[in-house]
């Protein structure tokens, strides 16, 4: 035990410090920035990106990934905030917590990985379409001098970094703009025109709701889409994280220690959130491995805020912008465009409806689900049938079945043939094919039985070992004088 | 003569003429074993996490790409063993070469990206700089 609390947190001491203030210093945009996003002052974002990093660092699965205030739950909070306002906010985070906590016990974190790839790759282009989508507001009405800031931003978070790799380009762009902008005089919006920042720490209180039925019944959706989609990016960022790193890491303690943080930053102000997959790849590239560089990545990220606060609210809105629009780039799964072309139909169309769904609905949760169904639907229609080819030879007649033969697919198969045929050879060939259950024993004995009282001769050909062994034992056409009423 | 031989690959055409060097060298000692080495950097590995459905199918499609240089080892009755590594490909090969004492390490002078090595230097540049066994840059 104490082993092991030594090599999660103790083992990479100084990468680990090193990363964390990195990524503390890339989250600060990101974390106003989701703010924004949500509709809600920066510093909810802020107190939650310290809250979520701080505790699951100690309660998460997976060391090395960082959590905080995120695009994808930002997005889903904003009608939440808009129709009922923050407290409403701070309970659903709560709930949220609860509901996650919830899924790790029951262990619904682990069949998350049944969850399609064509749906996760829908998932985060359909964020990373959101997210540009929010910044629309932003660049449309505005000065030039907006979008000289935007363009400016752009060039240094893409050029920069291939000279200067230890400062997260972001924060180079926001000080240097920031600067320009103070210095200036310039007149462009800033941070502290869409809200406070207060240069204290987070504070534990209720969330000022009426603890009634009613509550529940508007929190609870949006709690349910927020555990979803934090769950979601959590398992698929971690999933990165320990294919990057090579090691392993616990699923549903994931899913238990987000929903813990979650609840701790929903008492202490924050909103919900979820791993971060563009923090935690910053975070393992910049050296850090262990729990230290999450916990030092909150910690250090609320330090800056108390000591820099004042300076934050001058933060030009458009470098902001500029900063979303690289996450954005970054998000994007670039090389959907070939997998539309490239990956079997079923999946492009899961991938493309997905996307479309988020987009039209606004809400990341309900075009997973949707997705889901959807390659289940189209997966049982495509299971439940199988292909049957027909070739005819000087002698009579081969079929090669194609696909899998048990009980819902046995209709397909027995349509096929023409069982009014006489005096012929009839060859079915099962190479492409594999007979799972007796309903499709059922089938092919009914099928040959019929060929041979019209005198015609059945040969079976190309069963696997498996199928094999089903048809040596359940059927009973091979025998002389076989009748189907004998089955 | 060279009787562990680490072959660094990238999947480029220059680390295919590497391994075919690799192969003449190793068929000139008995028992000589090529460790074949393919470093994933960790946008792969977001890239192919994504687009792989649960860990199998992310090792099968990490091997498929590799499957023909495995064929040519192998009709050449060469012992070998392919690893992937994870990190930034220069600092882990050196860091591989370094931790194991290989007699030789192979590798291929130009990668996929050329405009990176025009920014940040070719990954084999790096390597010879420090890796600490011989080394056969393969053009």
């Amino acid at each position: 035990m104490i082993e092991k609390i030594k090599k999660e947190w103790f083992s990479n001491i100084r990468g680990d410090i090193l990363s964390g203030m990195v990524v503390a210093l890339a989250l600060i945009p990101e974390a106003i920035a989701f703010s924004i996003i949500a509709g809600v002052d920066p510093m909810i974002g802020l107190y939650a990106s310290f809250t979520m990093a701080v505790v699951i660092s100690f309660t998460g699965g997976r060391p090395g990934m960082i959590s905080a205030a995120t695009g994808a739950m930002a997005l889903l909070m904003g009608p939440l905030v808009r129709d009922y306002g923050l407290e409403y906010l701070f309970a659903a985070t709560i709930l949220t917590g609860i509901i996650q906590i919830l899924f790790g016990v029951l262990k619904i974190a682990k069949l998350m990985k049944f969850i399609p790839r064509a749906v996760m790759i829908g998932f985060v282009n359909a964020l990373a379409i959101l997210i540009f989508m929010a910044q629309v507001p932003h660049l449309i009405n505005v000065t030039n001098i907006t979008y000289l800031f935007v363009i400016i931003t752009l060039l240094i978070v893409y050029i920069l970094p291939r000279f200067l790799k230890v400062i997260p380009a972001p924060l180079i762009a926001i000080i240097i703009l920031t600067a320009v902008a103070i210095v200036g005089n310039v007149n462009v919006s800033t941070v502290g025109d869409l809200g406070k920042i207060t240069q204290s720490l987070p504070s534990f209180f209720i969330p000022n709701v009426p603890f009634s039925f009613e509550t529940l019944a508007i929190i609870f959706p949006y709690a349910l889409a927020l555990s979803i989609v934090g769950l979601l990016e959590s398992l698929l960022t971690a999933s990165i994280i320990d294919d990057a790193t090579d090691t392993d890491s616990n699923k549903n303690r994931e899913a238990r220690g987000q929903g813990i943080a979650n609840i701790v930053t929903g008492f202490f102000g924050g909103m919900a959130g979820c791993a971060m997959i563009g923090q935690s790849v910053i975070n393992v590239k910049s050296g850090g491995r262990g729990r230290l560089s999450t916990f030092v990545a909150g910690v250090f990220l609320m330090f800056l805020i108390m000591v820099l606060g004042s300076l934050v609210v001058q933060i030009p809105m458009p470098v902001l912008v500029g900063i979303m629009i690289m996450v954005c780039i970054g998000t994007f799964d670039w090389s959907s465009f070939k997998y539309l072309v490239t990956a079997p139909k079923g999946d492009a169309i899961v991938m493309l409806v997905t996307v479309i769904i988020v987009v039209a609905t606004d809400n990341l949760s309900i075009g997973v689900i949707a997705g889901v169904i959807l390659s289940a639907v189209l997966f049982a229609a495509k299971i439940s049938h199988v292909k049957m080819h027909k070739q005819e030879t000087s002698q009579g007649y081969n079929y090669a079945v194609e696909g899998q033969l048990f009980f819902a697919s046995v209709d397909s198969f027995v349509q096929a043939f023409d069982t009014t045929i006489k005096n012929k050879q009839i060859s079915i060939n099962f190479t492409n094919s594999h007979v799972w259950d007796d309903s499709a024993v059922g089938a092919i004995d009914k099928i040959a039985l019929k060929l041979k009282e019209n005198q015609n001769t059945v040969t079976i050909t190309g069963l696997d070992s498996a199928s094999k062994k089903i048809v040596d034992k359940l059927a009973v056409f091979p025998k002389q004088n076989a009748k189907l009423s004998d089955h | 003569m060279y009787s562990t031989i680490l072959l660094a690959i990238d999947g480029s055409k220059n680390s295919l003429r590497a391994t075919t060097e690799a192969v003449k060298l190793a068929s000139l000692q008995e028992n000589a074993v090529i460790t074949v080495v393919h470093v994933l950097d960790i946008t792969q590995s977001k890239y192919d996490v994504l687009h792989a459905q649960g860990k199998a199918d992310l090792e099968l499609t990490r091997r498929k790409k590799f499957l023909s240089m495995e064929e040519y080892l192998q009709s050449n009755n060469i012992t070998y063993k392919l690893l992937f590594l994870h990190g930034e490909p220069g600092p882990t090969i050196v860091e591989y070469a370094n931790q194991k004492s290989f007699d030789l390490l192979v590798i291929g002078s130009r990668g996929l990206n050329s405009l990176q090595e025009l920014v940040l230097g070719s990954v084999s540049h790096k390597v010879i700089k420090s890796v600490k066994c011989p080394v056969l840059v393969v053009k």
